[in-house]
């Protein structure tokens, strides 16, 4: 609210300060014999007329062409093919599909634990951002300094939280100080296959949940004070308040959230190449991992291509449900 | 003792609770902030101190060996200019490419708008980790391997600013375009003095997003580039952690601490601008 009423009084501004500039042109455009712009026919003004809009979106179509479309459609195309990048590609149909679900298990593997990656990313980033943003609502500079506190992860690069959280995941590092402080056995985080996904899982989580959180506190302070104000009359009880009342009406926020963390949790990848490299034996292989290994040292690019292919159905259902998520909110705004 | 009254008992119990949920959170906020003291700190520590166990919380012998190996022997600086050359002139072209796209989409109705509309939407969608493969063999026909242009090049439109711009382009009212064109304004002129001016604040955000997003790239880089000489400063901290079997933490800190230092200073200094600019983007 506070924004668009800023936005509107900068508005205002500008606008009487663009009229001067705007009248100074005139002045100036005013010189130049206006016989110049009748020369052009009625035609040619009319083809100029409709040209601006394609010379304005040129370059970024070119590039969205270039850099999105055409790689898709080739890669898809690629799936289809055996190639190491420096022969010709030879076409084997199927071949790497079932080579993916087939022949090999570990590209199921890396399927699997993506999901079991997702799941628990999902769960516990939407469950501690709920409840962050409900124990931080009210302003106050303490909660304004956690929530700081807690967003700031989200800025950094994932390359330099995993970095930080190896070494504190360390056999010798701080993580197995504290557990033998408290007299209790080490873990080997990183190194064991049991325990890496969680690692993994951790990191993530600490990472984002700050900004997830902040995502829901502003969902949170658009919900109308007098309905929590009316709760309070009635002395609901605090716990049924946030059950009957704040999960309802943060539902929209918190499927959208649902979506969207879902969407990146698929395209894990900095965190596992950092901390574990997929290790220990296949235990957080995951899907780009998976693709990425397969172009970047197998040289096998047909399958990592295949595994693209399968990376992408999933990132087009997901992303149809999100448009039609956000087509639904503009609607009814 | 006297016996308190309901009201004095009330108050104690409201006191006991807020301490304990103050006490909560500064708890919370240390165990946010922890990682990265413990990051500041090991860098500072030297090597064999990193070693021992339970570790130190803080350095016994203050060392600056960490950040003189990462200059001298990583020649950090080299890795920087190339982040910030490859910024800096994506930063640029953007404002090339995505301000008139946006404005065509927000201001004009042509045909197959629909459809290209549809195209930025996907390449909203589309992750690089899908394109890479193609994209890498493209620049190879093209022979530009060897140069920062693999990094600049495909990130040059984005779907996210053009996005944000559209929006903000399309509340300015219409009778101020139309004025301006009464006036004898070009297409162009509208642009850059009616439009721009009237959104400097998504203007900021969308630059401000490139910055972050072009300083923190890891996996583009990662997949582009072979010469050491082309490789951004993420790079240069993976680097750091594959010598030396990635055991030296004084010096893998120290690069870190490089690495994240800008981003701290920013969120230091916008950390209000940065939040709203956030927050919008994850409503929208």
């Amino acid at each position: 609210m506070c924004e668009v009423l800023k936005g509107g009084r900068t508005m205002r501004e500008t606008e009487v300060k663009l009229s001067e500039k705007l009248s100074e042109t005139e002045v100036k455009s005013s010189e130049n014999p206006p016989e110049k712009k009748k020369r052009k026919s009625h035609l040619g003004r009319r083809f100029l007329g409709i040209l601006p809009p394609y010379i304005m979106t040129l370059p970024a179509m070119v590039s969205f062409l270039l850099f999105t479309i055409y790689p898709i459609v080739d890669m898809i195309i690629l799936s289809f093919y055996e190639w190491n990048g420096l022969t010709e590609r030879k076409w084997v149909g199927l071949g790497n599909y079932d080579y993916l679900f087939n022949i090999q298990i570990d590209f199921k593997i890396a399927l699997k634990n993506t999901l079991v990656y997702t799941v628990a990313v999902v769960f516990f980033l939407l469950l501690f951002a709920l409840i962050f943003a409900v124990w931080l609502q009210k302003d106050s500079r303490i909660n304004a300094f956690v929530q700081r506190v807690m967003f700031f992860p989200h800025l950094c690069a994932m390359l330099a939280i995993s970095v930080v959280f190896s070494w504190l995941m360390d056999e010798n590092g701080l993580f197995n100080a504290v557990l033998s402080f408290f007299n209790l056995p080490g873990l080997r985080w990183l190194n064991d296959s049991t325990t890496a996904m969680i690692s993994v899982v951790i990191v993530a989580v600490w990472k984002g949940i700050g900004y997830q959180a902040l995502l829901l506190l502003s969902a949170l302070k658009s919900i109308p004070a007098d309905i929590f104000e009316a709760a309070e009359l009635d002395n609901t009880p605090p716990l049924r308040k946030f059950f009957r009342i704040t999960i309802p009406l943060l539902s929209p926020q918190l499927f959208f959230m649902l979506i969207t963390i879902t969407l990146n949790s698929f395209k894990v990848f900095d965190s596992v190449r950092v901390m574990t490299g997929g290790g220990p034996g296949k235990s957080t292989l995951v899907l780009v991992y998976y693709i990425y290994e397969y172009a970047q040292a197998n040289l096998k690019y047909g399958v990592a291509a295949a595994a693209g292919v399968v990376l992408l159905i999933f990132l087009l259902i997901l992303t149809v449900i999100y448009f039609r998520l956000i087509g639904k909110r503009v609607h009814y705004q | 003792m006297a016996k308190l009254t309901k009201k004095q008992k009330r108050k104690i119990k409201r006191a006991a609770g807020s301490t304990v949920n103050l006490l909560f959170k500064l708890f919370v906020s240390v165990l946010f902030l922890f990682p990265f003291y413990w990051m500041v700190t090991t860098s500072f520590k030297p090597y064999l101190e990193t070693l021992k166990f339970p570790p130190t919380l803080w350095p016994q012998d203050f060392t600056f060996e960490g950040y003189i190996h990462v200059f001298q022997e990583l020649d950090i600086l080299s890795y920087i200019k190339n982040t910030l050359i490859v910024t800096g002139t994506v930063i640029v072209i953007q404002l090339f490419v995505n301000v008139p796209a946006a404005y065509a989409f927000a201001k004009w109705k042509f045909k197959g708008q629909g459809l290209m509309w549809g195209i930025v939407m996907t390449g909203f969608m589309i992750p690089g980790q899908l394109t890479f493969m193609t994209v890498y063999f493209m620049f190879a026909d093209w022979g530009i391997l060897r140069t920062l242009w693999p990094q600049i090049i495909p990130t040059c439109a984005s779907a996210f600013s053009i996005f944000l711009l559209r929006q903000n382009f399309k509340q300015i009212p219409e009778e101020l375009v139309e004025s301006a064109k009464l006036d004898g304004s070009s297409e162009w002129k509208i642009l850059w003095r009616l439009m721009v001016p009237m959104s400097k604040a998504t203007m900021v955000t969308t630059i401000l997003f490139s910055f972050i997003n072009h300083w923190n790239a890891y996996f583009w880089p990662l997949v582009m580039t072979r010469d050491e000489s082309l490789k951004p400063i993420t790079l240069a901290i993976e680097r750091l952690k594959n010598l030396e079997q990635g055991l030296n933490y004084t010096d893998i800190m120290a690069g870190n601490v490089i690495l994240v230092l800008p981003l701290v200073i920013l969120f230091l200094l916008a950390s209000k601008k940065i939040i709203q600019a956030m927050a919008y983007r994850g409503m929208k």
